[in-house]
């Protein structure tokens, strides 16, 4: 049970209240390490997923000069490769997009833009914080142990994960992975009754749920479903650690390993499938669903126009959320698991497109007819929405059961989901970094770094990932070390790999100006005032900037409208923030 | 301005990059070219939608993008458009979704005349096992795995003792006779993958998974594990080699089976 | 995975019934002004945050306990299964927890009435009531080792070793904040709506955790398949 601190309990107040005693941290500990304000633990959440996830783009980099120049990188033997090709998709997926998203602009926008003086439980948030630092470190005290990380790719499917033909599979590597992932969930437990209890229960006074911004919605509804998926990896970690310590057979078969019969019998192997993939797929949806928001409302503001179909968007965010726990077998279409099962899942997963692609449609149209403010949130949204479309497209393949067996472990797989759940997110998380930064450190990031970003991180991972597709079109197979000589694949494809590569390592990079500019605007940016985009959502009508803790001084803000009041007919304004009653004037100064 | 070009560009350059590169899969050698129809289908429709979104994209920033002056229309929604364009996506997803379903119905349904061939996986080594003269495949178990067993046959099933095993060598099919292929794993999961066949399966340990194909035309082709089973993962190759009846069967003559293996084992000990 | 989509169904109806009072069908952007529409929280007397935050937290333990069942009945289909007999001992430790879950109950009923005295005694009993049922369950497990029944010599010891260590694990996590509240008690200076709902929020958890504990229960005693079966006549 989770433990609920005494100071917590119904802290937050519901409307306008006397400043409170927990808003005042007592020294730099609590206000800087051991804060409860969730505005630091956002940030302390994303510069340790940044960090870890620049672990993994380092990985992916080493990856890819194996696969472009075989054998000529002696350091990247087999086991290395195996491990990096591991880490880098757990650290992505989970430490990096999960943590970012959800405990990252989770913290720092549900409170604000809810008109909340913080989480409800700001106790529990900050041990949130610290578990998911325990598993980071967990997680990469891989490289340091005997036999170093796990190499059973980050879908750690048994028996391989914990036989001995695999890197870490008898040493300590799979152990970690799976004690961090535990940790991980433990802590990501914390956070999310956080997010969902303050949803439920921190709105201001008038912020009814349609009224709330559809990043909100994303993250709200991606928090809900990660906190009933997660307990699927929890329970298939639990298992297999019982499977590698203690001997049990819940995932193990009769196995003879290298000639030898080992004690395991009976197990299931897909059994473990089915547990992975009910968390895996909800998964991509629990990146993809803040996501969505987010750049739902970087297009509305930076387009000057509402969303379009705003309660279309919200549906379409809620019943994504409930598909995708019923389409999570589309992973295991050659598995051999029943193949009835096939025209069930099937059918599931490309009704999703439907959702998903009136989501694409409303954005678009939200530019139609817009005032297009090509800003670098704007460009990156738009990079969005190219990489996405791509992406989802390429998802009616794969989901397509039957054009799924040839493509099935093939690169085209690779291509697909680094489109639409790596590169995709990724640049939201850019977009949303230039359009918050402002509000989270009171400067503007440089526009010009921004620019050479921007361009070389959409156009080179797009020239990453599209040719990829035809590599696996071609029947190369994923997760191989090198390919060795084969009837099926001409010299050529030789020279496309090398030009990824090549892409790759620019696009990394290009990272580095990313870095660069976070770190100079941070003392050097153009002061960027309250509300530089002139938004209306709550986060931009603080008395302060950066907001100070407690978000609102004394007085909560009362919300008369919904979130996208933009180029109203008949108001001077293009826009109109949710603070504003209908009469005219604005219930509090902006300061500027 | 120069975003409107380059998203035109990419548009034009996917389109190319696709018409004009030479990577595209390999020629099929097997009866599933119904898989490769769905594919170019499926690649037809979801190319238009592309370019469709992406151009309609680059005009509105063309056509919209912030001048002096401009101000947005105020447009909350527009019930009639959103249906339109929803039950448009539904009828293309349908248009995709029926033939794959249909063709998914012809590669679960195994016809009757195939005839059984069974691949049995290890790490990181291809086997397989024909049956004998009798047509049928004897019991086999893991637990029977032994260095003369390395297939685990049950030795008291009379039907095992004529099957033919080939170890870590070449395959030989006939082509034009369906093959139903049994897959059993001693070890990790691998997956049974022939790129100039289209089909593929996982092989599971502790169960036997199975698919289907006809193989369509002679020649050598790469037997390749698709499924990661540890650091030989690449190295898990093997050959198969479709050929005409006749030359099948001489293939088939020169084989060892079950019971001549055996016979081969217990005579070691004596030398 | 039977159960746990059963699981989800349930919780997909708790979901539409809350989202169907949230007014979705509306046109935000049409309602603008003051008053807030009437489904508003503002407008009812509402839950505390940690109350809510503890039946959310139920979900995600439910789910946990739904998806190792799901995986109970996949891995009970094969051949390797034989069921572990359930040692006679587990009856009482029911009915210690039952008793548990009820002085709880009537704690909370004490504190709802003012009554404090016999409150330190009721949550007492409680937290003594939980730590013999933990002690049971180890005493069970020792019955079951000693027959020969360990953990990895067949797949329904090795569930049941792990179910009933989850559900313990739970109790324990239920018994820390459980011991808080009853030293809480006997600090005389903890106002009293704070202990009263400090009381209510540990009945809810031990009720939960005695429903799952009694699901479990008839998982093991092998009534739960016999019911299916008897699913599976009623159907065919």
């Amino acid at each position: 049970m989770v433990e609920i601190p005494s100071g917590s309990a119904g802290a937050v107040p519901a409307a306008e209240v006397e400043d409170v005693e927990l808003y005042h941290p007592k020294s730099w500990w609590t206000k800087y390490v051991f804060s409860q304000d969730a505005k630091i633990i956002a940030v302390q959440y994303s510069l340790t997923a940044i960090s870890i996830g620049l672990v993994a783009l380092v990985l992916s980099w080493l990856m890819r000069l194996q696969l472009a120049f075989p054998g000529y990188f002696a350091f990247i033997d087999a086991n290395h490769y195996y491990q990096f090709i591991t880490m880098h998709g757990m650290i992505m997926v989970i430490y990096l997009l999960t943590a970012l998203f959800l405990g990252g602009f989770g913290n720092y926008l549900i409170p604000l833009m809810l008109g909340a003086r913080d989480m409800v439980f700001p106790y529990a948030n900050m041990l949130s914080y610290w578990i998911y630092l325990l598993a980071v470190l967990i997680l990469v005290a891989g490289f340091f142990v005997p036999g170093g990380p796990t190499g059973a790719g980050w879908t750690l499917y048994p028996p391989q994960a914990v036989l001995s033909g695999t890197p870490g599979g008898s040493d300590w590597g799979i152990l970690l992975m799976l004690f961090s992932l535990i940790v991980f969930i433990i802590g990501f437990t914390m956070g999310g009754l956080n997010y969902v209890v303050t949803v439920l229960q921190g709105r201001a006074r008038g912020m009814t749920l349609m009224r709330m911004p559809l990043t909100v919605w994303g993250i709200f509804t991606a928090t809900v479903m990660a906190l009933l998926a997660f307990p699927a990896l929890f329970v298939a970690c639990v298992m297999m650690l019982f499977d590698r310590l203690l001997g049990t057979s819940f995932f193990m078969p009769a196995i003879v390993e290298m000639g030898e019969q080992l004690q395991h019998g009976g197990g299931s192997p897909i059994l473990f499938q089915h547990l992975f993939w009910f968390f895996g797929h909800p998964e991509v949806y629990i990146v993809a669903l803040p996501a969505f928001g987010i750049v739902s409302d970087l297009i509305s503001t930076h387009a000057r126009k509402n969303i379009f179909g705003y309660r279309m968007m919200v549906w379409a965010i809620v019943v994504i959320g409930a598909l995708s726990f019923i389409v999570w077998a589309h992973h295991m279409y050659v598995s051999g698991m029943n193949p009835a099962f096939g025209f069930f899942f099937a059918t599931t997963t490309l009704i999703i497109a439907v959702p998903t692609a009136i989501k694409v449609y409303n954005w678009v149209l939200t530019l139609w007819r817009g005032d297009i403010h090509l800003t670098l949130p704007m460009l990156f949204a738009l990079a969005f929405i190219v990489t996405f479309v791509n992406g989802g497209l390429t998802g009616l393949f794969l989901g397509n059961v039957v054009v799924d067996v040839p493509l099935s472990d093939t690169l085209f797989v690779v291509a697909h989901f680094h489109m639409v759940m790596g590169v995709a997110p990724i640049l939201v998380i850019f977009g949303a970094i230039y359009h918050w930064y402002p509000k989270v450190t009171g400067r503007m990031l440089d526009d010009f770094l921004g620019h050479i970003h921007f361009w070389i991180t959409f156009l080179g991972t797009y020239a990453i990932f599209f040719p990829m597709h035809y590599l696996g079109l071609l029947g190369m197979p994923r997760r191989y070390h090198e390919l060795g000589d084969t009837v099926f694949v001409p010299p050529s494809a030789n020279t496309l790999n090398v030009f990824i590569t090549v892409m790759a390592l620019v696009v990394g990079a290009a990272q580095i100006v990313f870095l660069f500019n976070l770190v100079w605007s941070l003392f050097k940016g153009r002061q960027a005032g309250g509300n530089p985009w002139r938004a209306t959502t709550l986060e931009w009508q603080t008395p302060q900037t950066p907001p100070a803790h407690g978000n609102w001084g004394r007085d909560l803000p009362v919300v008369y409208r919904w979130a996208y009041d933009y180029s109203v007919p008949g108001s001077a304004e293009d826009f109109i923030p949710q603070t504003q009653p209908p009469s005219g004037g604005l219930t509090r100064e902006v300061v500027a | 301005m120069a975003v409107v070009l380059i998203l035109v560009l990419l548009v034009v350059g996917s389109l190319l990059f696709h018409v004009l590169s030479p990577w595209w899969w390999t020629p099929i050698a097997s009866n599933w070219t119904y898989i490769d129809s769905t594919l170019v289908v499926t690649f037809w429709i979801t190319g238009v939608v592309f370019v469709a979104v992406v151009l309609f994209m680059a005009y509105c920033v063309f056509r919209f993008r912030h001048k002096p002056g401009n101000k947005a229309a105020y447009e909350p929604e527009n019930r009639r458009l959103e249906m339109l364009l929803a039950s448009g996506t539904a009828v293309g997803v349908a248009a995709m979704l029926a033939p794959g379903l249909v063709v998914w119905n012809q590669f679960v349904t195994v016809p009757d005349e195939a005839s059984p061939l069974e691949v049995v996986a290890q790490q990181w080594l291809w086997s397989f096992r024909l049956p004998g003269v009798d047509g049928k495949l004897g019991r086999a178990d893991t637990r029977d795995i032994t260095s003369e067993n390395p297939l685990g046959l049950n030795r008291n099933d009379a039907a095992g003792l004529d099957d033919v095993i080939v170890e870590g060598g070449e395959l030989h099919l006939p082509v034009g006779k369906p093959v139903r292929v049994l897959l059993r794993s001693v070890d990790v999961v691998h997956d049974f993958y022939v790129p100039e066949f289209r089909a593929k399966m996982d092989v599971i340990p502790g169960m036997v998974t199975y698919f289907w194909f006809t193989p369509t035309r002679t020649g050598t082709f790469d037997i390749l594990c698709a499924e990661l089973c540890g650091v030989g993962h690449p190295q898990m190759r093997g050959t198969v080699v479709v050929e005409e009846a006749a030359d099948y069967q001489i293939w088939l003559d020169q084989q060892q089976t079950f019971n001549q293996l055996l016979a081969s084992g217990e005579q070691q000990p004596v030398n | 995975m039977n159960v746990v989509l059963i699981f989800l169904a349930l919780i997909g109806g708790v979901v539409i019934w809350w989202l169907a009072g949230q007014r979705l069908m509306s046109k935000p952007w049409l309602e603008t002004g003051t008053a807030p529409p009437a489904t508003d929280r503002q407008e009812l007397p509402s839950e505390p945050a940690v109350k809510i935050g503890l039946f959310v937290f139920l979900g995600v333990v439910g789910a946990l306990f739904s998806l190792s069942v799901s995986a109970y009945f996949m891995r009970m289909a094969s051949a390797d299964w034989w069921a572990t007999p359930v040692p006679r001992l587990l009856w009482a430790n029911t009915a210690v927890l039952v008793l548990s879950s009820g002085a709880l109950e009537w704690a909370k009923r004490e504190a709802r009435h003012d009554r404090m005295e016999s409150l330190p005694l009721a949550l007492a009993a409680a937290f003594s009531l939980a730590v013999l049922f933990l002690i049971g369950q180890i005493q069970a497990w020792r019955e079951l080792v000693s027959a020969g029944y360990v953990l990895a010599d067949n797949p329904a010891n090795s569930f049941f070793y792990m179910l009933t260590g989850l559900h313990g694990l739970h109790i324990l996590g239920g018994l820390v904040v459980l011991g808080r509240t009853t030293v809480r008690v006997f600090a005389a200076d903890v106002p009293r709506d704070r202990l009263r709902l400090s009381v209510d929020l540990s009945a809810i958890y031990s009720h939960f955790m005695l429903a799952v504990w009694l699901l479990l229960f008839v998982l093991f005693a092998g009534w739960a398949n016999d019911f299916i079966d008897l699913c599976r006549q009623l159907i065919s």
